[in-house]
């Protein structure tokens, strides 16, 4: 069952993915990106991190994408134009991105027991609740990266007021 | 049922639970259109449906009769994929959420050694994140309808439409954060459980002291489901019809399906969430009058089901009497009165647990 969901979900996220590259439309690719963040939903979720998959569907597929889709509704952006530069970019970014693809694929598979590696359904699925731990673990070990990250995320939001209020 | 091993009896009793809930929510739909329909017609002083059927009760039927034998129209100028998928993204999401619903008390039924709930089709722990995040998903049918349309009404529409939700999705969600606290848990069926000690008493409404979450809720709701008051994506006199002008026979049949569905789900959110769920308003005062396993089932889905309809009657009666709003105080309730006060009722729920605790 469980690798049935990850092959179904792996390859479609892996397609959405190329979808994305290939569309030329950025409201086209904005859906393919929301395909590859639900499909890796779907995968955390198989994993055993539901509330890691939950906060995945709200936070990226639900508000971020929302925000880009609105944008470029808003500027009506049209299809992408080709320049020499993107010519560029293709005979410099294909053998770049698989060789970064390569080397990141091998670092993992080598230093997997240095970067915990745990087998499926060892210790991710077990029966006590996620959010307890990942709460527990927010609120104890990682509390001052914690309270950092919502002061930047506050210094974020009166960024925004600032900019917001200018013209006024 | 010897020959079928227990995985696929538990999927064929999914398949056949999903299949009862999709019917059942589906008819509700139909006469959710009927109910309000009718109600709006008395309380305007006039009959409201009454020709088909008695009492105007075939009414749903005739309507999705004629929906569906209409002609399909579609413009030249429309994005057509986005234009077909977004009734369906629309529909799909609203439907969805109603599968984490528990609408009545845990029913456990045993059938060839394989035993289900009968009382929900899928006990989640993150239950309640599954609603907030499938309603979130849901924004993108409304936006790709209008954008997809090539048409300036349904664009303003859907801009209005996805601005309104995802403004308002703050708020529900931070009045619901109370409620979790209290019971300690995103399932629902915890949820439920944590208010079923005294029948009404304990309802998080009225015990739990949440009723202030509730109201702000309720608003926050009537938002999200873009419903009078805050229909302004659909408001007649300046949109035509808003993100939906475009659409026509099932395709339109498909977007009032869907508002009519998260109408649903919201009435049984904010039943599971504050009223208790499917527990009776009486605790357990008359627990020996349905004691058997079916009675107990239905006696839950009965109580669960009046909760519901009386907040669809709200939302009807609601609509009858207040006039709608303007775009900017929209904007301006949702960010500076619903937000701040809901996050003031987080602080104080969190600090009445913390010291003077249960």
């Amino acid at each position: 069952m469980q690798v049935a969901l990850f092959i179904i979900f792996g390859l479609l996220a892996v397609a959405g993915a190329l979808n994305l590259l290939y569309q030329r439309h950025p409201i086209n690719s904005a859906l393919s990106l929301i395909v590859v963040m639900m499909s890796l939903a779907v995968l955390y979720f198989s994993l055993g991190a539901e509330f890691l998959a939950a906060a995945q569907v709200i936070v990226y597929s639900g508000a971020v994408m929302v925000l880009f889709v609105f944008v470029i509704m808003l500027l009506n952006a049209g299809e992408e134009v080709h320049t020499r530069g993107s010519k560029m970019a293709y005979i410099a970014g294909i053998p770049g991105t698989t060789a970064i693809f390569c080397i990141l694929t091998f670092v993992f598979l080598k230093q997997r027991n240095a970067l915990g590696a745990t087998h499926l359904r060892d210790s991710l699925s077990g029966t006590s609740s996620n959010i307890t731990e990942v709460s527990h673990q927010l609120f104890t070990s990682l509390l001052l990266p914690f309270e950092v990250t919502s002061i930047l995320i506050l210094v974020a939001i009166l960024g925004a007021v600032v900019l917001a209020r200018r013209e006024s | 049922m010897s020959h079928l091993s227990s995985i696929q009896i538990f999927l064929l009793l999914t398949i056949v639970k999903v299949a009862v809930v999709l019917v059942i929510t589906l008819t509700a739909v139909a006469y959710t259109v009927l109910v309000e329909r009718k109600l709006l017609g008395r309380m305007q002083n006039r009959w409201g449906p009454s020709r088909v059927g008695p009492f105007g009760l075939l009414q749903p039927l005739a309507d999705g009769i004629k929906l569906f034998m209409k002609e399909d129209m579609m413009p030249l100028a429309v994005e057509r994929p986005l234009f077909v998928l977004a009734p369906i993204i629309a529909l799909g999401c609203a439907l969805i959420s109603i599968a984490v619903v528990p609408f009545s008390n845990q029913t456990l039924v045993t059938v060839g050694g394989t035993t289900v709930d009968i009382g929900q089709i899928a006990n989640l722990n993150i239950g309640l994140l599954v609603i907030l995040g499938i309603t979130s998903i849901g924004v993108y049918g409304i936006a790709l309808s209008g954008w997809s349309s090539n048409n300036k009404y349904s664009l303003f529409g859907s801009l209005r439409a996805s601005a309104q939700l995802i403004s308002y999705e703050l708020a529900l969600g931070l009045s619901l954060v109370g409620v979790v606290l209290r019971a300690g848990s995103l399932s629902l069926r915890d949820i439920v459980t944590s208010q079923s000690a005294h029948g009404a008493l304990s309802w998080n409404v009225f015990g739990g002291f949440q009723f202030i979450a509730f109201f702000i809720y309720l608003m926050a709701a009537y938002a999200e489901t873009n419903r009078a008051p805050f229909d302004l994506p659909e408001a007649e006199s300046e949109l035509v019809a808003g993100y939906h002008t475009e659409y026509s026979s099932m395709k339109f049949a498909m977007f009032f399906m869907a508002e009519y569905a998260n109408m649903i789900t919201v009435a049984c959110v904010a039943t599971l969430m504050f009223f208790g769920g499917a527990d009776s308003p009486f605790g357990h005062l008359f627990d020996h009058f349905g004691n058997g396993l079916i009675a107990g089932f239905l006696f839950g889905a009965m109580w669960f089901v009046l909760k519901v309809f009386f907040f669809i009657l709200i939302y009807i009666w609601v609509r009858a009497t207040v006039p709608r709003f303007r775009y900017d105080q929209l904007m301006k309730f949702g960010w500076t009165f619903l937000l701040p006060v809901a996050m003031v009722n987080i602080l104080a729920t969190a600090l009445a647990l913390a010291f003077i605790a249960p």
